[in-house]
């Protein structure tokens, strides 16, 4: 799956839009197919990954987390600690950057927790573009810091009042203003979803993740035995993985159970959705008997999303990847055990990646090597984790 | 043949223009759509377009969004439309078309979905997030069976608005403007434009309806003068549906129907 020419993994993705986005659809993948592998493009793109955006991260040996639990060694892939907060900028400034090459003015995107609407803010303030994010209004009041870092950083937030107002109905939105303005914007999708060529693209933008992960534990001589990342649209999954696709590494992909699978209040597409069409590719979504899309729930905001990557779906499908889930409970378990432990805050999204490591951890051997990614760092959900300590604390 | 292309020859050789009026089933409820359907065949409709609702409407404005939101919140589900569509279909025999999105479709398989559909008295599709390059197994399932009304934008090129009229069956759906659905902007050269090249490219093969943002019949008038073989009117209904008492709807609907008729004589 390398470059999939008509835009499908399998029977997953495709193109499912309006007729007025076609042309614009076949203006991206057609600049996207140009520019991909063009000297010039891929060095200006490494010159702000390295410089501005602080890459590569580092692979960070958790010996205290892994010592605690007495099973596998448990690496952190440090996306967190990328300028922004989380891997969102990788995406972003090779999408920015692909659309200043495109000449295109006007900028627009979705957020959930507010870490893609940041990085696109970013991205376009270091590359001379304005940009415009539309956000559910659910996720403008939990994740509010956010929305004042888009405010400082010049960009423009668009709260969403319509359906459950969360990332769902902000991709709805940002596809409204898209079909309207479709002259001139561009569409800047923050995850490795919607109509072909974005899931392929956003997954090769996230592909630094996997490959700097490859060589840096060649260098210290271990192999992945596993490696663990956070679902919600699956981006920061899909660029871990990708790379390792080849390899022997068991690989697994840890939604958002939210209250538990049989609640309705989660957000585990793979676990418990079924094959449908939303924005724009063809996936497994989270709907109800009719096809109807169904609200989901989870603790972080991210991970929010009725519907999952095309890829993942595939992947799925061939069990080329797991796909686990994890509850709130676990989550904040996970987020505390990785603060205290490692002086790591983790974001919520990737403290679910870090709560399925410590339970391959406990089962793992200690010459097994375990390589999870952390995708954001937390700062921006202490006050959702003090909220949900202060209700569910016992004692 | 099928009841809408009997319908347009019929127009035709009546010197008429098609007027497609679009209401949401089940907005606000199930009496409305009824009663407003009986106003829509007394003023004069050519066609009548069913909207379906859909959690998810991107190609929609806040009107018909908000009418989807309603319908679904009273109950609207796909056994509750198909037996409204028989309840029409025992009143009049008017071309019905079904407009809603694919995943509706898909879920319960294009197959088993149209074939309800079309026992119900539904006589084509319309589907704003079906793009001809995904449509393979959804023109097989309604090949012979019913229309399937695609639709093309002002910025669809000559090469791809003759392989979409290709696979078009009842008429071709012109989107007027860049947009959702019931966003006013004024007639825009470049639609008059978008109209006069798909004629062109259709060489009178299909007849091409236009919408989006029309609601007056001063804009009927200009999309028929402009060459337009249809035009469709969907949010000024629904606005209207909505400020109307339920004893007054069938006459307020009819009456507006009749005025947006008018312009569609020649």
């Amino acid at each position: 799956m390398r470059y999939p020419k008509n835009g499908r993994f399998g029977e997953f993705g495709g193109k499912y839009i309006p007729e007025t986005l076609v042309p614009a659809i076949e203006e991206l993948e057609e600049n996207y197919l140009k520019f991909k592998d063009d000297k010039s493009f891929k060095k200006e793109l490494d010159y702000y990954l390295k410089v501005y955006a602080g890459r590569p991260t580092p692979l960070y040996y958790a010996k205290n987390l892994s010592e605690k639990i007495g099973g596998a060694r448990i690496y952190l892939k440090r996306e967190d600690l990328l300028h922004g907060g989380a891997h969102k900028i990788n995406n972003t400034l090779g999408q920015a950057l692909l659309a200043k090459k495109m000449k295109k003015k006007r900028i627009i995107a979705e957020t959930g927790a507010g870490q893609h609407g940041v990085a696109t803010a970013m991205a376009c303030a270091a590359l001379g573009m304005k940009a415009e994010v539309y956000m559910g209004y659910k996720d403008t009041i939990r994740q509010k810091l956010n929305v004042f870092r888009m405010d400082l950083l010049g960009c423009k937030v668009y709260p969403v009042y319509s359906g459950s107002k969360t990332l769902k109905d902000a991709i709805n939105e940002a596809i409204r203003d898209w079909i309207t303005n479709v002259e001139t914007t561009y569409y800047l999708l923050g995850s490795a979803v919607g109509p072909h060529p974005y899931p392929v693209m956003v997954r090769d933008f996230q592909s630094v993740i996997g490959n700097e992960i490859i060589s840096q534990m060649k260098k210290i001589n271990k192999t992945s035995d596993y490696v663990i990342a956070c679902v919600g649209g699956g981006s920061n999954a899909i660029g871990t993985f990708y790379p390792l696709v080849d390899s022997n590494s068991e690989m697994i992909g840890v939604e958002a159970a939210g209250k538990g699978l049989k609640s309705k209040l989660h957000s585990a597409t793979l676990s418990a959705g079924t094959k449908g069409v939303l924005h724009g590719m063809m996936t497994y979504l989270l709907q109800d008997k009719e096809g109807q899309i169904t609200e989901t729930h989870s603790i972080s905001a991210g991970l929010d999303y009725p519907g999952v990557g095309p890829e993942h779906a595939y992947y799925k499908d061939t069990k080329r990847i797991k796909y686990h889930s994890a509850t709130d409970a676990e989550v904040v378990d996970a987020f505390l055990t990785l603060t205290r432990e490692e002086g790591i805050i983790p974001a919520l999204e990737s403290a679910h990646a870090i709560a399925e490591a410590i339970k391959v951890a406990r089962k793992g051997k200690k010459s097994e090597s375990i390589v999870v990614t952390l995708s954001g760092r937390g700062d921006k959900d202490v006050e959702e984790v003090q909220k949900y300590l202060k209700r569910n604390v016992k004692n | 043949m099928s009841r809408i292309k009997e319908k347009f020859i019929e127009l035709e050789a009546k010197n008429q223009k098609a007027l497609i009026s679009y209401i949401m089933v089940g907005f606000p409820n199930e009496k409305a759509t009824i009663t407003a359907v009986r106003g829509l065949v007394k003023g004069g409709a050519d066609i009548i377009e069913l909207g379906f609702p859909f959690s998810d409407p991107i190609a929609d404005g806040p009107v018909i969004q908000n009418a989807s939101t309603i319908s679904l919140k009273n109950g609207t589900n796909i056994s509750k439309f198909f037996s409204i569509v028989k309840k029409i279909r025992k009143e009049t025999d008017i071309p019905l078309v079904l407009m809603t999105y694919t995943n509706i479709l898909y879920h319960m398989g294009y197959g088993k979905f149209i074939s309800q559909a079309k026992k119900a008295g539904i006589d084509g599709f319309i589907l704003p997030d079906m793009s001809f390059e995904e449509s393979k197994e959804y023109l097989q399932a309604a090949k012979s069976n019913a229309d399937t009304i695609f639709l093309i934008s002002p910025n669809t090129n000559k090469n791809r608005i003759q392989k979409i009229a290709k696979v078009s069956t009842g008429f071709l759906y012109l989107v007027a403007v860049y947009g959702t659905t019931g966003v006013k902007t004024g007639i825009k050269n470049y639609t008059i434009k978008a109209i006069k090249n798909v004629k062109k490219q259709t060489k009178g093969k299909i007849p091409v309806g236009v919408g989006f943002g029309i609601s007056t019949p001063s804009d009927v008038k200009k999309y028929i003068k402009a060459g337009a073989d249809a035009v469709i009117v969907g949010s000024a209904y629904l606005k209207l549906i909505e400020k109307t008492p339920q004893n007054k709807l069938e006459s307020k609907i009819a009456s507006f129907t009749k005025s947006l008729k008018k312009q569609t004589i020649l």
